[in-house]
């Protein structure tokens, strides 16, 4: 592996990694404050244990949450040198107001955790909403800064310089909106059909029913709500992405040739020596329509971006597709739920429904990365999309492959000991907060 | 406005040297600690800093971000010259935090806990060890933009007496502010008396690590004793450093000063950081030949230290009256809690 091969997947990896603790932190503390809630209205015991069982999964994702996060604010600096000593100073308002947003998260937290029977108990429970706010907050801010890889704004670049830099029009760039939105979005389905699906599998091993039962109706409403808004908020994006990176939107659809009357192509093997999809289900005029809003309108192919700029198009368009795929699958989950809730209550015991969440437990960390790979992957092969490329910015040290072998044994390492650290926690729910009456 | 933005800077390295290096040193003295008291240390450590913890470490972050925003040229050489220590402390980070984390909320207590603690002992000491390294190198003078080797490069601007006696230092240091800190948090006289004497250890490792720098420093030409002695802000925060230390072992002979005995630490290092980080200013890298990094000449333009500084003083007023309130209620009820 070559170094700059090695840098890039060392990116990637941190990144993917720190995603799911980050969107776990930023999710969680919403689920705890409405158990919590029906905790200090209702005095039923059930809900205290929720809010307590959770809060001690939670605070195991949040610490490698931090360390990962950590990580990732020298690897930068590490693997990317030359962007940052430009980009650092533009795009670097959301970060200096994210350090509050983690500071304001740490210090709840630590009247969170470590506050029950201390404090006023709306107090204690507001701690709670604030550390879900901060998180929200902060998720925000790191992807406007994302944002502005894709769309660079805030400055002026003549002859290689970078003049009249305005870190507040920086930050607000074109894409921020878009991506921000859409991933607070995928923050609430991924986390909420993982926990979802979790307490689904317990309630169908008929174990303590009443406490999975009502935890899993908390995530599952969360998790259904965002599910029907992803596909409206993932619409504004691709019209987005269709006008700032028309390379980025050509090569999600592995759309070769401009043409008018654009198809949308469903699955299929990208060919890019043919220039052609093989396989593939073509529905026409939908590309023109989903861009465009018009089924006539002509759309950029590949064809109209000069060789050398053009992203890696089987990567990009099979990560949309999964990312799509799995987004209708859990619209499809999610009207189930509305339909159970309104019309069929008996659905909620029904195993096929039970194991239809169980099956969609990974489905949205899934789709959270598989979209991450899109918007990525679709960049390149720049880092600032039009100003610099990725092979310019990266570090001149040798050796970066062992430095990402290592990487990747410590985060595999570390997701094995935190997948058998929640399923100890799982496993002990019964011991500690079992309250069923038969006892 | 860049004055601001220094000074946070500044601060922020100092706070995570206070209060990063308390936690560190945690782990320190329990890697120092005989079988038999370890648990007692580990339950006492853990009640003091558990619910800061998440908080103390914050104080990297935002410095690092400074850095990064500020003076990315700065972040930018360092990162890329002193990338292997980096990346081996950031592995001690990973390892610590999750560590420490891990054997707190395990829901079931086991052999694991073996493991959580190793991990959280050894990670404890290579963290400050390497962060000592690389602040002792960007000082050093051995980081060398020009090398085309790989050695020289990106090896040897770490890798000398220097840098490691000023490792082994930084790692005193730290203990000795997480012995001060738990004196406080005893209940009995037994242990009490034991942190005293653990708080004596580290302060005498850290005077002869301290020692060892300035020897280290005269092989490796490194001019520290003209840094620290040929200006009177030096010498008055060395003078003010050695008596708060003689009046810090006179108060603990007696009991009860507790805040006073911390505040007497914490001046210590203050004062310590300062003189050495005064003399340099505005340099805060120094390179091979002589050359500078300055905090005023590679800083970023005017609009990005103005909103930079303007995010620091605003996050300022949410951050420091809820992190107060929040040390203050975990000091004023001690003791046993739910969690
Ligand atoms: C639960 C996860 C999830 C689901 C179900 C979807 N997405 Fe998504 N998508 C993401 C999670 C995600 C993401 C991980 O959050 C991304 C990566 C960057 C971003 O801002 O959001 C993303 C990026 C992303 C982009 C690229 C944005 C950019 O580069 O700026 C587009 C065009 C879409 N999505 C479109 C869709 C459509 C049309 C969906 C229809 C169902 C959809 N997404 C479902
Ligand atoms: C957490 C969610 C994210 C994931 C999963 C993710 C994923 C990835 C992937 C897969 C790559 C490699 C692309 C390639 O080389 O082909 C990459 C590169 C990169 N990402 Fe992200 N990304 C995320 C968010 C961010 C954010 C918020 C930033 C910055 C603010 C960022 C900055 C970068 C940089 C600097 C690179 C390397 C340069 C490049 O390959 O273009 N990423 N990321
Ligand atoms: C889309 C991408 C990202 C999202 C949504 C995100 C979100 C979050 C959230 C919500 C947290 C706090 C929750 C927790 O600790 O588990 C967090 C932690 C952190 N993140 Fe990220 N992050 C992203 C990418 C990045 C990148 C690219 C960096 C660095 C350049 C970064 C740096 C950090 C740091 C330093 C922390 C630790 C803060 C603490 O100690 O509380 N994150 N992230």
């Amino acid at each position: 592996m070559n170094d700059f091969m090695a840098a890039r997947s060392q990116m990637a990896l941190s990144l993917g990694f720190h995603i799911v603790f980050s969107c776990i932190g930023m999710v969680m503390p919403f689920f705890m404050a409405v158990a919590h809630f029906y905790w200090l209205k209702t005095n039923d015991v059930v809900y205290r244990n929720i809010t307590k069982a959770w809060s001690k999964g939670v605070a195991i994702f949040f610490a490698t949450g931090a360390v990962s996060g950590t990580v990732l604010s020298f690897e930068l600096g590490l693997l990317w040198p030359e962007f940052m000593k430009h980009a650092g100073p533009i795009f670097g308002m959301p970060f200096s107001l994210e350090g509050t947003a983690f500071f304001i998260e740490a210090i709840a937290l630590g009247f969170f955790l470590y506050g029950w029977g201390r404090f006023n108990r709306w107090f204690h429970w507001f701690t709670g909403v604030v550390v879900g706010v901060s998180g929200l907050v902060s998720g925000i801010l790191v992807v406007a800064a994302n944002a502005w890889m894709n769309s660079p704004a805030g400055f002026d670049y003549v002859n290689g310089q970078y003049l009249n830099i305005d870190p507040i029009r920086a930050m607000f760039n074109d894409a921020w909106f878009s991506q921000a939105l859409h991933m607070c979005i995928a923050a609430f389905s991924a986390t909420g059909f993982a926990v979802a699906g979790i307490h689904a599998l317990m309630i169908l091993k008929k174990k303590n029913i009443r406490f999975h039962t009502q935890s899993f109706r908390i995530a599952a409403v969360f998790a259904c709500v965002a599910a029907l808004l992803q596909p409206l908020s993932g619409d504004i994006s691709a019209k987005d992405v269709a006008k700032r990176q028309p390379a980025k939107l050509a090569a999600m659809e592995a759309h070769y040739h401009t043409e008018a009357a654009a198809p949308l192509i469903l699955g299929g093997i990208p060919d890019s020596e043919a220039k052609e999809v093989k396989f593939a289900i073509k529905l026409p005029g939908m590309l023109s329509f989903m861009v465009h809003s018009n089924f006539q309108t002509p759309v950029d192919g590949l064809d109209k971006i000069p060789e050398e700029d053009q992203p890696p198009v089987a990567v990009t368009h099979y990560a949309f597709q999964v990312m799509v795929g799995l987004g209708m699958v859990m619209l499809l989950i999610a009207v189930c739920y509305f339909i159970a809730i309104w019309r069929k209550r008996q659905w909620m015991q029904r195993t096929w429904f039970l194991r239809a969440f169980v099956l969609a437990t990974p489905m949205g960390f899934i789709a959270v990365e598989a979209g991450w790979t899109v918007t990525e992957v679709g960049r390149q092969p720049w880092i600032i999309n039009g100003i610099m490329r990725t092979a310019d910015a990266v570090t001149p040290m040798p050796g970066i492959a062992y430095s990402f072998y290592i990487f990747t044994a410590v985060y595999i390492s570390l997701s094995v000991i935190v997948t058998f650290l929640l399923y100890r926690q799982i496993r002990m729910v019964d011991k500690l907060y079992d309250v069923s009456p038969a006892v | 406005m860049i004055y601001v933005v220094i000074a946070y800077l500044w601060a922020a390295i100092l706070l995570y040297i206070l209060l990063g290096g308390a936690d560190f040193g945690a782990g320190i003295i329990e890697l120092f600690t005989s079988a038999k008291n370890k648990q007692y240390t580990r339950t006492t450590m853990y009640q003091a800093i558990g619910p800061v913890w998440e908080a103390n470490h914050m104080w990297l972050i935002i410095a690092i971000v400074v850095l990064f925003v500020g003076f990315p040229q700065i972040y930018t050489t360092v990162s890329t010259h002193l990338h292997i220590p980096l990346v081996i402390m950031l592995f001690g980070i990973i390892a610590r935090g999750t560590a420490f984390t891990f054997r707190n909320y395990d829901a079931v207590v086991d052999n694991m806990q073996k493991v959580y603690n190793k991990i959280f002992v050894y990670s404890s000491f290579v963290t400050p060890f390497f962060l000592g390294v690389i602040a002792a190198s960007a000082v050093s003078g051995k980081i060398d933009p020009g090398a085309s080797d790989f050695l020289s490069a990106y090896v040897f601007s770490w890798l000398n007496w220097f840098s490691v006696t000023v490792g082994f230092f930084t790692v005193a240091i730290c203990g000795y502010l997480a012995a001060i800190f738990i004196i406080g948090e005893t209940r009995d006289d037994a242990s009490r008396k034991r942190f005293i004497r653990k708080a004596k250890q580290m302060n005498g490792a850290a005077v002869v690590f301290g020692g060892l720098v300035f020897l280290s420093a005269k092989a490796e030409a490194i001019p520290l004793d003209r840094w620290l002695f040929d200006n009177v802000v030096g010498i008055v925060s060395l003078v003010a450093a050695v008596l708060s230390l003689i009046l810090l072992w006179y108060l603990l002979l007696q009991k009860g000063k507790v805040l006073i005995i911390r505040v007497l630490a914490g001046f210590q290092v203050t004062m310590i950081l300062l003189a050495i980080t005064l003399r340099h200013y505005p340099n805060i890298v120094i390179l091979k030949g002589g050359q500078y990094l300055s905090l005023m000449e590679h800083a970023g333009q005017e609009k990005t230290i103005y909103s930079l500084a303007m995010a620091l003083l605003l996050g300022s007023i949410f951050i420091l009256p809820a992190l107060f309130y929040l040390i203050y209620s975990f000091q004023k009820n001690k003791g046993e809690w739910e969690h």
